[in-house]
């Protein structure tokens, strides 16, 4: 999967599933502190990854994810080596 | 003592999505009964239900209050918003008050079902989401009603099977009475769904009249044969007389009377002792005589037994001569978890229109039955000062609530 496609990917589901606007989608967003992505947000974030990408996020991995971009590069990352 | 009034209603029903639409379905006997051909591929022994559809809250509460919510929970979130409304209760005033909520619920099936299947196939629990948790549990609906209202009130569900919407109220009454609380959230919420009803449809309860699904339902009929599940949401707002003159809250009834009592026999089969002993005990709360109470809404479920013991049992408590007498669940279904609830509002409907809702497809009495005022169709005209309406459930558990035109 190209790195575009990914990162149009999470920005769906982000919009379809998690009801943020688009405008709000800028790569420096904090997921926690701008998208207020709360604790139970990431119990569903790991279902939908696994859903979408077919690979299953580890809960500690969340900790070292801040920003959006850093959520775009673990996914690209990761869906590349699965 | 403090009097206890109804101030708000509303309903998602097999008959009608709010209180304006179920008041019509009652006048002219309208049935929300069909048939659902996935029960019968699912090796149903009848595939006869209440049909309605569920509400789409996209849009309007958000997702993370949606995701815990299972089947019922929505339903309850839909009556609770129009009981409110009526109640004049806001935003405002739940952030600046202490509500309680009070409501009637005994499974969450589907949402566990649902859980399951996806552990068997994912083998990874991590992969249930945020949401099966709120939504398996059997206080769904207090738990998301209460956070997405803000309640800071007393907080909790009434399991007791096909009493719990009835006992809600009661236990509403008890808390307001007695001056604990002075506004709370009651009703009883029920999902309509395969998943919860395979285990009740295995006791051969149901009626299998699936030819006819709107005539299914007889309550006291001679020919009944079963049930037809069923369910939906009500919600009604009990509050102090004091706080809604206050408040200049409309004033729609007054509760004035619960009675109470459990079996202590079989776990499936109802008696007459039981029920007759909560009846008995409402009408002393109550302070009146028999002969006061101008309506009876019956528990009839259109089961062989549970119609034949409730009949003996309002014949022991009033004589032969009985007020109007009518089971809606004729219309409804056995809307079971809920219907304690809904049935009070249904009869408020009544009281506050001047009819009695038909029992539907009574064509026939049976030997006890036959001893009863049934209404067989639409009774107009009728002035309703003060009803009764009967609950039970499996265990036993028996529920009686008085509530008078105020």
């Amino acid at each position: 999967m190209e790195k575009q496609e990914i990162i149009t990917k999470v920005n769906d589901f982000l919009i379809e599933e998690f009801e943020l606007e688009e405008s709000q989608l800028v790569p420096s967003a904090g997921l926690k502190d701008t998208l207020e992505i709360d604790s139970l947000d990431y119990v569903d974030l790991v279902v939908i990854i696994e859903k979408n990408f077919g690979f299953k996020v580890k809960g500690e991995d969340f900790a070292y994810i801040k920003t959006l971009q850093d959520f775009y590069d673990y996914i690209i990352k990761h869906a590349k080596s699965n | 003592m403090n009097r206890v009034v109804i101030t708000g209603m509303g309903i998602y029903s097999t008959i009608g999505k709010n209180i304006e639409e179920v008041k019509n379905s009652l006048y002219i006997g309208r049935s929300g009964i069909g048939f659902d051909p996935a029960r019968k591929a699912l090796g149903f022994r009848s595939g006869l239900t209440g049909i309605l559809e569920m509400p789409n809250l996209k849009g309007e509460i958000t997702r993370r209050q949606r995701v815990g919510m299972a089947e019922e929970a929505d339903y309850a979130y839909v009556a609770t918003v129009e009981a409110l409304k009526q109640a004049k209760i806001d935003n405002d005033f739940l952030d600046k008050n202490d509500i309680g909520i009070l409501y009637g619920n005994d499974s969450s099936g589907k949402a566990v079902c649902e859980a399951y299947d996806v552990l068997k196939e994912k083998k990874d629990t991590a992969l249930l989401g945020s949401g099966a948790i709120f939504q398996s549990m059997n206080s769904t609906i207090t738990m998301n009603l209460s956070t997405i209202f803000r309640l800071k009130g007393i907080n909790l569900t009434i399991s007791a099977a096909c009493a719990s919407g009835s006992h809600s109220i009661g236990m509403g009454y008890y808390f307001i009475r007695n001056g604990l609380q002075e506004i709370i959230i009651c009703g009883g919420g029920q999902e309509i769904n395969f998943h919860s009803m395979g285990s009740f449809d295995g006791l051969s309860a149901f009626s299998v009249r699936e030819n006819e699904p709107q005539k299914a339902c007889r309550p006291f009929d001679r020919d009944r044969d079963g049930l037809v599940p069923s369910g939906g949401a009500a919600t009604v707002i009990l509050e102090s007389y004091e706080s809604a003159v206050r408040r200049g809250a409309p004033i729609l009834a007054e509760v004035i009377g619960y009675g109470f009592s459990s079996n202590g026999d079989h776990i499936s089969v109802p008696n007459v002792d039981g029920p007759a002993k909560s009846l008995e005990m409402a009408i002393i709360d109550a302070k009146i005589k028999p002969s006061d109470i101008n309506y009876i809404n019956a528990h009839a479920t259109a089961t062989p037994v549970g119609d034949l013991n409730e009949a003996q049992a309002i014949t022991k408590v009033f004589g032969l001569k009985t007020p109007l007498i009518s089971s809606t669940k004729s219309m409804t279904g056995h809307e079971m978890w809920m219907g304690g609830a809904s049935e009070i509002i249904y009869s408020v409907l009544m009281m506050q229109n001047s009819f009695v809702a038909p029992n539907i497809n009574f064509e026939n009495p049976d030997e006890y039955s036959a001893k009863l005022n049934i209404a067989a169709e639409t009774v107009k005209n009728h002035n309703i000062d003060i009803f009764l309406s009967n609950s039970f459930g499996f265990g036993g558990t028996n529920s009686t609530l008085i509530v008078r035109k105020i």
